[in-house]
């Protein structure tokens, strides 16, 4: 795959909808592509962090384990996967495994910030998808407390 | 040492010095003749003086009895000569010219030569004296010398010595001879002239040696300040960190500054001094005929003197000056390095230097040590006065387990160094057996015992090297030499200027005092030491990182080609065979840089390397006739247009320039007009420079890793072309240049590594380095390969002052050095410091079990690790506290539980 073409899909990515090709093909450059086979795990929670993936095709969980391992999200292709260890300077909070082959495209604790730095734009944009995630387990939470009252 | 260097030389090269007086003197009627022939030549020769006539003939070479006429009254003749007539006797001379004038250069060279060769042999002589000097400095004494001063010294300041030594008795004999020479005869010719000349003569002599006495004070400061400014140097190298840490580069640039002034003034004074006497000399010494010119000349004219005198007079002085300057030189030489010589060996004659038989390498080792070390009312003072030990007694078994805890002032560092005789004790005394330590030679201290420090000191050699230190003490094996008689004449040569005769080439390795027969085991035993201090994997890696030469070592470079070719099925059985793609001679590697896929090889001289390939001609012309050379023009132009768009918004400085780019930020706006340029009027527009400015930047893309889709189907099968041209001629040109790869056979140039590797990680495939290493560490105990990619790794280079290691690294080796030699005892002093307590406790208790019957005494700070000790030694401030067992000792109030409860 052409970085022209992993411009492509990045852009298809609601986090870069706004961002100009130049900056994109500028982070593709910077950034490493992987792959990971099915069963193999980008991270293990309690790792110390040092990137973000942002899933480019396949799909993967996020499993947390507390005493017992469960799976508490699946992810797939235009997500973006542990930026809050990163943001956050905490080791991982969960492991993610990949459940089909998976390619993602690694963001440096480092160049992540640079990007956020030089493009506020994509800073706007973490912030919605963390808001998103907020306001989604807020919900939960609600439901899980009326379930537990009665 | 001799403080006269007067005495010094005359004592060291007295038969030398008279050979070379004998032989100048035996040059001197030769070099009479050659001065006289020419005036024969002339008047008898050319002239014909004494040739009645072109036929009449002249005896050549008849030779009277010196002094024969005034004996017998009559000529006695011993060779009546040949009879030659004028042109023949003309040639006769002439030739006769000519091998006097050989005959002097002879003697000229062979003076010279051996003046030479005796000034290099004193100079060895003196060098070697100052470092076994240095060597005999106590540890105390060491630890007060700046090295580089040490240095300079030795390698600098006695260096002009070599030269005057040559001249140190023959000059005064040579000049003095020629001047009273020249002086008698004037004296002769007139009393007057005469004595006027020598009244200004002493004159000369008097004043201008006192004259010249501030220069001499100022060259001695000259000396200091430079030795200092080397000592300054060396200092803020090896402080470099501590400069840049604390922004004090301009301190130190102004300590020099004011340093360079200091010397510039002393130096500038000197010259100054230097050419007023020059010309206070030259005054004085033409004031002589001023005098002769005038007085003699109205002498003359006043019918006192006849003019002839005078003129024989003038004559005479001509050659008066010259020795004479030459003289007043030779005693400015001779006062400049008689200084030189003071001021050096006063450097290496402190209070306390160790005998000569202490170091013997012949003395005895004497048996093993057995019984007790007995401490004895010990004490010791430092420089400022202070009690660092204050009468300590003890004793301790030679075979016991002796821990001396105490905080880090208490001096259980200084006692340990007692113990191996490596410090002298102010009172008291340290007896091993019935034998004092500080009378033992170091041939007992340096082999029944081991001492290790915080500070090991590691030296710019192999890991090997550095393990092996401790057992060279003497010569054991001859080095097998081809050319013995050389040896011969090596040794003689280094008895003549009193340097040792031991063999640095031979093996010194004491192969016994490891425990093993010979150089095939020690290996092994390295390893199982390296293993004891837990540094064997750390030198399996420096192994997998380094080279070894595949002709020494045949079996090794077998051993990893069948890695090599065991690698792909070992990756399949994890299923991990795409994450290497392996080089393949036919095919493009995508995942290694266009460089590496056109040289297919480890360079080897810098001009295949780096920046350097785009320029060079062979493979430019390579490239030319496989046709790529347009191929990377468009390459570098694709590779420009990209840089220049996605850094375009970047301000200079930012780190991704650093990082990403294949262009610098400074150079960013000249590709930027070159781009300008191709799209104005196309590529073929370009200048030679331009187009190699575009031409070199693909050199360093790497398809898989880059992914600008430069590299085709076609330029890969071009690259391959240009790879086996390149290799074609390289072969013939300079086939050392590049080690080239090929799949069956090992590159010597390659890390053993990229040996087995033989291609490059995949690109993009998660955790690649991490099972690909893992592959190749199971492969390589499964071949049963682990030993031999450690042996490589003993042969890594610890770099200068062991800087390429970790202190943590350091330190192991440090001790791995005192084990390997199976001492008496060994004496740790806390040199495992910089690890962590975890690993510190467990090394403890490795070192301790395999010295189970054999002594050690191990001065640490942490108290707890104690209890592994058969005894415990509590020291407080100098003072022994108490001692017993752990257990005996850590009871409510004793110094060793306040210890324990402190850490």
């Amino acid at each position: 795959m052409s970085i022209e073409q992993e411009v492509e899909i990045l852009r298809k990515i609601p986090l870069f909808a706004n961002i100009d090709a130049a900056k994109l093909k500028l982070m593709c450059f910077a950034s490493e592509r992987l792959t990971f086979k099915q069963g193999q795990s980008l991270f293990d929670q309690g790792d110390s962090a040092d990137s973000a993936y942002i899933i480019v095709a396949g799909t993967a969980d996020v499993i947390v384990t507390n005493g017992t391992p469960s799976v508490v999200a699946k992810v797939a292709a235009n997500d973006i996967v542990g930026e809050i260890a990163i943001l956050c300077d905490v080791p991982r909070t969960a492991t993610v495994t990949a459940t089909s082959e998976l390619i993602v495209l690694k963001i440096t604790k480092d160049l992540f910030f640079r990007m956020v730095t030089d493009f506020p734009e994509m800073g706007v944009e973490v912030m919605r998808v963390l808001a998103h995630r907020l306001e989604n387990t807020t919900a939960d939470l609600m439901k899980a407390r009326a379930a537990v009252r009665s | 040492m001799e403080p006269n260097l007067f005495k010094y030389i005359w004592r060291h090269s007295r038969r030398e010095q008279l050979a070379i007086l004998g032989t100048v003197l035996l040059s001197l009627p030769f070099y009479f003749l050659a001065l006289d022939l020419p005036k024969s030549i002339v008047n008898r020769g050319i002239q014909g003086q004494g040739f009645a006539g072109p036929d009449s003939t002249q005896p050549f070479l008849a030779i009277d009895l010196p002094f024969g006429e005034s004996i017998t009254g009559a000529p006695v003749t011993l060779f009546n000569g040949i009879s030659l007539t004028q042109p023949q006797y003309l040639l006769a001379l002439s030739f006769a010219f000519l091998v006097m004038v050989a005959i002097n250069g002879g003697f000229k060279f062979v003076i010279n030569t051996n003046k030479g060769r005796m000034g290099e042999r004193m100079l060895r002589r003196l060098r070697y004296e100052l470092t076994d000097r240095v060597l005999r400095f106590t540890i105390p004494q060491v630890r007060k010398v700046k090295q580089a001063e040490m240095a300079t010294m030795i390698k600098d300041e006695v260096e002009p010595l070599g030269g005057f030594i040559g001249d140190a008795f023959i000059a005064p004999a040579f000049l003095g001879g020629q001047a009273i020479t020249a002086m008698a005869f004037i004296l002769l010719q007139s009393v007057w002239l005469g004595s006027v000349a020598a009244t200004i003569v002493l004159v000369q002599a008097f004043f201008i040696p006192r004259l010249r006495r501030p220069i001499l004070r100022l060259g001695r400061e000259r000396q200091i300040t430079a030795r200092r400014l080397a000592g300054r140097v060396a200092e803020i190298i090896d402080g470099a960190t501590e400069v840049h840490a604390h922004d004090a580069s301009n301190l130190e640039r102004a300590d020099m500054a004011a340093r360079l002034g200091r010397i510039f003034d002393i130096r500038y004074e000197i010259f100054r001094r230097k050419f007023f006497v020059k010309f206070l000399n030259n005054f004085l010494a033409q004031l002589t005929p001023f005098v002769f010119y005038a007085a003699g000349g109205l002498l003359a004219i006043y019918g006192h003197l006849d003019i002839g005198a005078l003129v024989a007079v003038i004559a005479a002085y001509k050659d008066l000056p010259g020795p004479i300057k030459e003289m007043i030189d030779w005693d400015q030489q001779r006062n400049d390095v008689q200084i030189k010589y003071e001021q050096v060996i006063e450097q290496f004659q402190p209070g306390d230097i160790l005998d000569p038989t202490c170091q013997d390498p012949e003395a005895d080792v004497g048996p093993p040590l057995s019984g007790k070390i007995v401490i004895q009312a010990v004490g010791l003072v430092d420089d400022s006065n202070n009690k660092v030990l204050d009468s300590i007694s003890f004793q301790v078994d030679v075979a016991e387990h002796t821990a001396l805890i105490g905080a880090d002032d208490c001096g259980k560092d200084r006692l340990a160094m007692m113990l191996c005789g490596l410090e002298r004790p102010s009172a008291g005394k340290i007896m091993i057996g019935e034998r004092d330590v500080t009378q033992l030679p170091q041939a007992v201290t340096g082999r029944r015992l081991s001492y290790v420090g915080p500070e090991t000191y590691l030296f710019a050699q192999s890991v090997r090297d550095n393990l092996l230190y401790g057992l060279k003490h003497r010569p054991v094996r001859e080095a097998a030499r081809p050319d013995a008689p050389d040896r011969a004449s090596w040794i003689a040569e280094a008895t003549r200027a009193g340097n040792p005769t031991l063999d640095f080439a031979a093996d010194w390795v004491d192969y016994a005092a490891a425990g093993v027969d010979g150089p095939e085991a020690l290996t092994e035993r390295l390893i199982d030491v390296l293993s004891l201090v837990e540094m064997e994997d750390d030198v399996y890696r420096f192994g997998l990182v380094g080279t070894v030469d595949p002709d020494a070592n045949t079996d090794v470079a077998e051993a990893i080609l069948k890695a090599r070719a065991a690698l792909p099925e070992r990756l399949a059985a994890v299923d991990a065979q795409s994450l290497v793609v392996r080089f393949d001679p036919e095919r493009y590697n995508g995942n290694a840089t266009l460089a590496e896929n056109l040289l297919f090889g480890t360079p080897r001289k810098p001009d295949f390397a780096g920046h350097a390939l785009a320029e060079n001609p062979l493979m430019t012309q390579v490239l030319d006739e496989a046709g790529l050379i347009d191929d990377m023009l468009h390459m570098g132009v694709s590779i420009t247009r990209t840089m220049v768009e996605i850094f375009a918004d970047l301000p200079p400085g930012h780190p991704f320039f650093d990082q990403f780019s294949f262009i610098d930020a400074d150079s960013l706006p000249e590709y930027r007009g070159l781009l300008t340029k191709v799209d104005r009027v196309g590529e073929g527009a370009l200048g030679a420079a331009e187009s190699l400015a575009l031409r070199r930047l693909p050199f360093a893309y790497v398809e898989a890793r880059h992914r600008l889709g430069l590299i085709d189907e076609a330029i890969e099968q071009k690259a391959v072309k240009a790879r086996r041209l390149f290799a074609d001629r390289l072969a013939t040109v300079d086939p050392d240049a590049v080690a080239i790869y090929r799949p069956d056979a090992y590159n010597a140039a390659a890390s053993l590594q990229d040996n087995i590797l033989f291609g490059r990680l995949a690109y993009g495939q998660a955790k690649a380095d991490e099972i690909v290493g893992g592959v190749m560490t199971d492969m390589l105990d499964a071949l049963g390969l682990r030993k031999t990619v450690i042996e490589a790794g003993l042969s890594y280079e610890v770099g200068v002052g062991g800087k390429r290691l970790s202190a943590n690294q350091r330190q192991r080796i440090g001790l791995a050095r005192a084990l390997l030699k199976q001492p008496d005892m060994l004496v740790v002093n806390d040199a495992l410091a910089a690890l962590d307590d975890a690993t510190q406790t467990r090394l403890v208790g490795k070192v301790l079990d395999d010295r189970r019957g054999r002594g050690v005494i191990w001065a640490q700070q942490r108290p707890r690790a104690g209890d592994r000790f058969d005894r415990v030694i509590v020291l407080r401030s100098g003072r022994l506290m108490e001692q017993g067992s752990y257990a005996e000792l850590n009871k409510p109030g004793s110094a060793l539980s306040g210890l324990v409860a402190a850490e």
